[in-house]
């Protein structure tokens, strides 16, 4: 579907995309995910040939987005970070524009319109202009224009940026919807988003791809680090103590929370546990034998947020030492 | 490009700027017309077209100056350039609504030369081919406008320095004149103008020994036909500089009536180029 081949975009000396390698198949959904700056956009706008590479091959559906644009942007619908909208045409007007622009023949563009309208449910607001639209709806505006026609591959650069909860909600299932028939690419900043929504996650750091897969096996990966969480009455000191004779533990964090006397005070606990092992019955009678009660035991995976931060900063300290 | 062009052509209606030209330009060659031809009787209208020239100068940097620079300032451009159109079909739609928009007052002077006739002699011939030399101008302007606009991303500096522009040409003629024209002078100026383009070439290249190597030879080269040949020299400055003068060909018929073929040809090959240029200009964008 579409092959990204040693991909790289110089601005200057600055390489915002750094030999970028993959593939994309059809009927699923891709994830960009990366911090600002990470050259998600860049990577989108060379991939719907906005932009040229400095060097590498895109191949949509078998054609070279820098070699023959004609051929291979017909089969790609793009919604840009900014939704390119003319402000001083109506919402219909817009879409017309658009779907001539895109070469969908003279009867078959009511229909693609009408369907583009309905399903971004733009319907009550064709006849106003785009400049009195509110933020969200313009969003819709250009999401409508982006899937104008069906094309094959529907490339989406942070689609819900801006947009309500209910709205954002919405937008999900229509992308959800969407993935039955074609293959959607969208870029988001938000784990939760990428984690909801993708069959599969990039992540991409200064340009370069550091991780990519299910949401499900990125979190299996980084399962090593078990996390055991306890809250309770006891001093730090004495959990440490308590804590000290247990086996299986790497780790131990502690915080007091709450304000006043001691005795009314917490304190909270986190434990990195080593692989495999289960201590959460021996933690329980531990502090059951010396008569501390447990407010709460709780074991935490490791969240796509730290998977993220791991991978993205792991990155950085990797180039420091390269810079040393 | 049909899409374009269209949508392109509204805009300018929905948007004021297409209507503000047009009664604008018809106005003022109004007032000129009745001035010239209603008042004092002369019988050419040609003549008072050239007088409406200084509306294109005003006038065309107002409908170029959003053409391209608007489009990258809201990001519209990524819809037109990530669309399956190729980039020359997005310019030229672009540029024909522009020149449709300029048709539109030309086609209202056709109807002033019938009214001359209706009150006795008019010279239709020189009154229409000046109203399409006048009309072909505006073509030129308009291509310089928008390659303009094409590289700011500002429409108000598109604004100012295509006005700017179109002012020197304007005035190309009365700015020769301070044109040294003895042959030493000559061949100082000439040394000047090539070393701003092996200038050029040093910015584009960032080669050192080229550009050193193509000063070398402009400066021996010119000295060396100097001392050879000086009389070469004479008067080439403003002979060169001259054929800038884009406006010659069109007060060449309102003054004198004669039409210069060749003017015609030079102006749509002026357009060509910069229309050509404009496509460069935003392919290159792309790549840099």
């Amino acid at each position: 579907m579409i092959e990204v081949k040693q991909l790289v975009k110089k601005y200057g000396d600055h390489l915002a995309v750094d030999h970028l390698d993959f593939q994309m198949e059809a009927g699923k959904i891709y994830g960009f995910l990366g911090p600002n700056g990470a050259g998600k956009s860049t990577t989108m706008n060379i991939m719907t040939g906005y932009l040229g590479a400095t060097s590498g091959e895109v191949i949509v559906d078998g054609h070279d987005i820098l070699k023959e644009p004609e051929e291979a942007k017909k089969h790609i619908g793009y919604l840009p970070e900014i939704p390119p909208l003319y402000t001083d045409m109506t919402v219909m007007e817009y879409l017309k524009f658009a779907a001539e622009l895109k070469g969908i023949p003279k009867e078959q563009r009511e229909d693609a319109l009408e369907e583009a309208m309905q399903l971004t449910k733009l319907s009550e607001v064709g006849h106003r202009l785009i400049k009195n639209l509110s933020k969200g709806y313009r969003q819709r505006v250009g999401f409508a224009q982006a899937i104008l026609g069906f094309p094959d591959i529907i490339i989406l650069d942070e689609p819900t940026v801006g947009l309500d909860p209910k709205q954002i909600i919405e937008i999900r299932e229509l992308i959800r919807g969407l993935a039955k028939k074609h293959t959607v690419i969208l870029s988001t900043h938000i784990l939760a988003e990428a984690r909801e929504v993708c069959d599969e996650i990039l992540i991409i750091s200064k340009g370069k791809l550091v991780a990519s897969d299910t949401p499900e096996h990125l979190e299996l990966l980084m399962n090593g680090a078990e996390m055991v969480e306890i809250e309770t009455k006891a001093q730090p000191e004495t959990v440490r103590t308590i804590l000290s004779n247990m086996h299986g533990i790497r780790t131990i964090t502690t915080e007091t929370i709450g304000e006043g006397e001691p005795q009314e005070k917490t304190t909270l606990a986190k434990m990195e546990v080593e692989e495999g092992q289960d201590i959460r019955e021996a933690v329980f009678y531990a502090f059951a034998k010396s008569e501390y009660p447990l407010l709460m035991l709780k074991t935490s995976k490791a969240s796509l947020e730290e998977i993220f931060i791991e991978l993205t900063q792991g990155e950085e300290e990797h180039e420091h030492a390269g810079n040393l | 490009m049909r899409a374009i062009y269209k949508r392109e052509l509204r805009s300018y209606f929905q948007s004021m700027t297409g209507c503000v030209f047009v009664a604008f330009l018809v106005i003022i060659t109004g007032i000129y017309f009745t001035a010239y031809n209603l008042n004092m009787g002369y019988p050419y209208f040609s003549y008072t077209l050239s007088g409406s020239l200084i509306v294109f100068l005003v006038g065309i940097p107002l409908i170029t100056m959003k053409s391209f620079s608007e489009e990258r300032k809201n990001k519209t451009d990524q819809l037109l350039l990530t669309a399956p159109v190729s980039l020359t079909k997005i310019v030229l739609g672009k540029y024909f609504a522009m020149v449709t928009v300029v048709a539109i007052p030309n086609l209202i002077f056709c109807l002033f030369p019938v009214i001359i006739q209706m009150s006795g002699v008019a010279y239709l011939k020189s009154d229409y081919i000046s109203i399409l030399v006048f009309f072909l101008l505006g073509c030129v302007y308009l291509a310089i406008g928008m390659f303009l606009s094409a590289l700011t991303e500002s429409p108000m500096i598109a604004y100012i320095s295509t006005f700017g522009i179109l002012l020197v040409l304007y005035l190309w003629d009365g700015i020769l004149g301070f044109l040294p024209s003895s042959a030493s002078g000559c061949m100082v100026g000439i040394i000047l103008l090539l070393s701003l383009v092996v200038l050029y070439i040093w910015r584009m290249t960032s080669n050192w020994f080229l550009s050193a190597v193509l000063e070398a030879i402009v400066v021996i080269g010119n000295v060396a036909v100097y001392f050879i040949k000086s009389s070469v020299y004479e008067n080439l400055l403003s002979t060169i500089l001259g054929r800038l003068a884009l406006d010659n060909v069109f007060t060449g018929i309102t003054t004198n009536q004669i039409v210069d073929v060749s003017g015609i040809v030079l102006y749509l090959s002026i357009a060509a180029m910069f229309v050509f240029l404009t496509v460069q200009v935003i392919q290159k964008r792309r790549w840099s």
